[in-house]
């Protein structure tokens, strides 16, 4: 089975943290950067179905839109066991909205032709929840959103998964390949890299393209983007909480008196 | 047909959903500049069974899209919600950010070319649509607008708008034809609840809750013990299940449980969207960060910016 897995490298502000001029972003010396939680449980399941695939002769391949950040995070991919990656990018990518970046991972996806395409459910830093199904929109793929558990059916080529809805409750779907699902945390466990294998992720082929290499342009993607950012605010805490002061051994009998004057009450 | 703002309904097993009468109260945010009109559509097996529900105040139509599966099936939804836009013309499309959104609305919006955001808190209108969502996991927010386009699809965070009040008048009811008969491309198998378990943290009446920050497995017996000793009820967040640490049934937030104890004691829970929606009504929300920034001390009515283990030594110290 070839498995294509869409990984994005995420950002998470410092506690302290400024904006750039014009409020568009975020100063990039106040962020660190990691592969987003999500994709690290996909990227395993991807591994799983491949190691567990008796056809043999199928392959997972990483892919991500992102600057040369975003290697770090490919690497991480390679160095777990992934046997190839591509990375897409162009200066026109900075800042792009969900629906760029799904139209440009489209047709990455779409050079490989893979049997199942495998998203997070959400990137920490976006958090639209929206670049898996969008994608499938574009690839016209079969697709299940917010799995939590998977099997693959090989004489039947279907996949059974359970799709988690609100409340704890689970709904169990059948759905043939090729298809696209996004992957919820807690699927699985994913592994650890083996100082060795992240030395050798070096030497696995990582490929780089740009937008004509996938027969795209800037102005054709700024015409599919859903939105434009006017600007970035931090919120208002108003009502927010009020700060308990002094020591931690003052704070602490605080939330004793606290907890004791509400449960009496 | 007119535009105005479509706002999709959202029914689960025969059960029409809370956020379907949230989305009206957004809806009414802003009809005059996207065209007058708020129309709600159900997309059901049977959706006549709910077009008085959702025929809220301030609704001027209803529209029934027939689905051929008895379940929420996203390829059939989203032919379905395709067609609506076509044939209806919304300058603004809302739907709930919820999971079965999740499955399918965003492929609408790709392929149809719409504007779109998700995860949406606040819609507004200045020449065209505005919304506002979350950044960096809530830290900051995003004021977004849609140049160029003359439909914008966004999913609305459930909870954020209060659900619009019961209509008083006659509200009419439009079948909208659409052929949904092949459209299905997965099979409904069952349900299952995975949430049971030997509590009910949801008769608490105070948790102890605890996330991410407690590090380690090894990390939770001592809360165990803190939680006997406070006479509290132990609850967690995602990531303490996720990592086989503590069983489901005390998962507090949206895929879990959703609780509104006297008392609620978060002890290095970051506070993320899915986590708020299970516990932010509490009548006294307490929380330990040591990050002053985190969003939990958003809906916190106390907040101590604390390592969270020197609170725990001091919380036992302070019950000897
Ligand atoms: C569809 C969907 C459904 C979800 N459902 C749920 C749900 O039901 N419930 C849920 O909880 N999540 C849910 N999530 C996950 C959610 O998005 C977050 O990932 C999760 O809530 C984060 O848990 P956390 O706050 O414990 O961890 P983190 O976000 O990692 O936060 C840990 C916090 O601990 C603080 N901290 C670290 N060390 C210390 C210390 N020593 N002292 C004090 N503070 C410290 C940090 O500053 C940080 O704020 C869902 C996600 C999705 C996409
Ligand atoms: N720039 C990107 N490159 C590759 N995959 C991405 C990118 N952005 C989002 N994704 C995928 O989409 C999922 C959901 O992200 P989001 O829609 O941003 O919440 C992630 O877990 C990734 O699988």
């Amino acid at each position: 089975m070839k498995i294509v897995v869409c990984v994005k490298q995420v950002a998470s502000l410092d506690e302290e943290f400024e904006l750039l001029e014009g409020d568009r972003g975020v100063d990039p010396d106040f962020i660190e950067w990691d592969l987003n939680e999500w994709d690290t449980f996909s990227l395993e399941a991807a591994l799983q179905l491949h190691e567990g695939d008796g056809a043999g002769g199928g392959e997972v391949v990483a892919v991500t839109v992102g600057d040369e950040e975003a290697e770090e995070g490919l690497l991480a991919c390679l160095a777990r066991g992934a046997d190839r990656a591509v990375r897409v990018w162009d200066e026109a990518l900075e800042g792009a909205d969900v629906l760029a970046v799904a139209r440009v991972l489209a047709a990455a996806v779409e050079r490989e032709s893979p049997d199942l395409v495998l998203c997070g459910v959400q990137s920490s830093d976006a958090v639209t929840g929206s670049t898996g199904t969008a994608l499938a929109g574009y690839l016209d793929l079969a697709h299940v959103a917010v799995v939590t558990e998977l099997s693959y059916d090989a004489a039947g080529s279907t996949l059974t998964v359970d799709r988690e809805l609100e409340g704890g409750l689970v709904e169990v779907v059948r759905i043939g390949l090729p298809a696209l699902l996004t992957i919820q945390t807690g699927i699985n466990e994913p592994r650890y890299a083996t100082l060795r294998a992240i030395k050798q992720a070096r030497d696995r082929p990582l490929a780089t393209y740009g937008l004509q290499d996938l027969g795209l342009d800037a102005s054709g993607l700024a015409a599919v983007a859903g939105a434009r950012v006017v600007g970035l605010q931090t919120p208002e805490r108003g009502a927010g909480a009020q700060l308990l002061e002094g020591s931690t051994s003052e704070m602490a009998d605080r939330i004793v008196e606290i907890v004791q004057e509400r449960m009496s009450g | 047909m007119s535009a105005g703002v479509l706002v999709l309904a959202e029914a689960r097993r025969g059960e029409l959903r809370e956020v379907s009468l949230e989305l009206v109260s957004s809806a009414r945010e802003v009809p005059e500049g996207a065209g007058g009109r708020v129309v709600v559509a159900v997309i059901d097996r049977d959706p006549q069974r709910f077009t008085k529900d959702v025929a809220a105040d301030g609704v001027d139509e209803v529209l029934t899209v027939a689905a051929p599966t008895e379940h929420f099936e996203p390829h059939v939804w989203q032919r379905g919600l395709e067609a609506l836009i076509e044939t209806e013309s919304p300058t603004i499309v809302l739907a709930g950010h919820t999971i079965d959104s999740l499955g399918f609305v965003p492929a609408v919006a790709a392929r149809m070319g719409l504007g779109f955001a998700s995860d949406v808190t606040e819609v507004s209108w200045a020449d065209g649509p505005r919304a506002r969502r979350g950044a960096y996991g809530d830290k900051l927010h995003a004021e977004l607008e849609f140049p160029g386009k003359d439909c914008t699809l966004m999913t609305v965070r459930p909870g954020i708008f209060e659900p619009a009040a019961a209509g008083s008048g006659e509200v009419s009811a439009r079948a909208v034809e659409v052929d949904l008969a092949g459209a299905a491309r997965s099979e409904h198998v069952s349900f299952r609840e995975v949430a049971v378990g030997d509590v009910d943290i949801t008769k608490a009446e105070f948790l102890l809750s605890i996330g991410r920050g407690i590090e380690d497995k090894d990390n939770i017996p001592r809360f165990e013990r803190l939680a006997d000793r406070l006479g509290a009820t132990l609850s967690v967040s995602r990531p303490i299940v996720d990592a086989g640490w503590m069983s489901n049934a005390r998962q507090v937030g949206q895929s879990g449980k959703t609780v509104k104890p006297r008392v609620y004691l978060a002890l290095g829970i970051s506070g993320a969207v899915q986590h708020l929606a299970g516990m932010r009504t509490a009548d006294t929300i307490i929380a330990v960060n040591t990050d002053p920034e985190a969003p939990i001390f958003g809906v916190a009515h106390y907040g101590a910016v604390a390592d969270l283990f020197d609170v725990a030594d001091e919380l036992e110290r302070a019950l000897n």
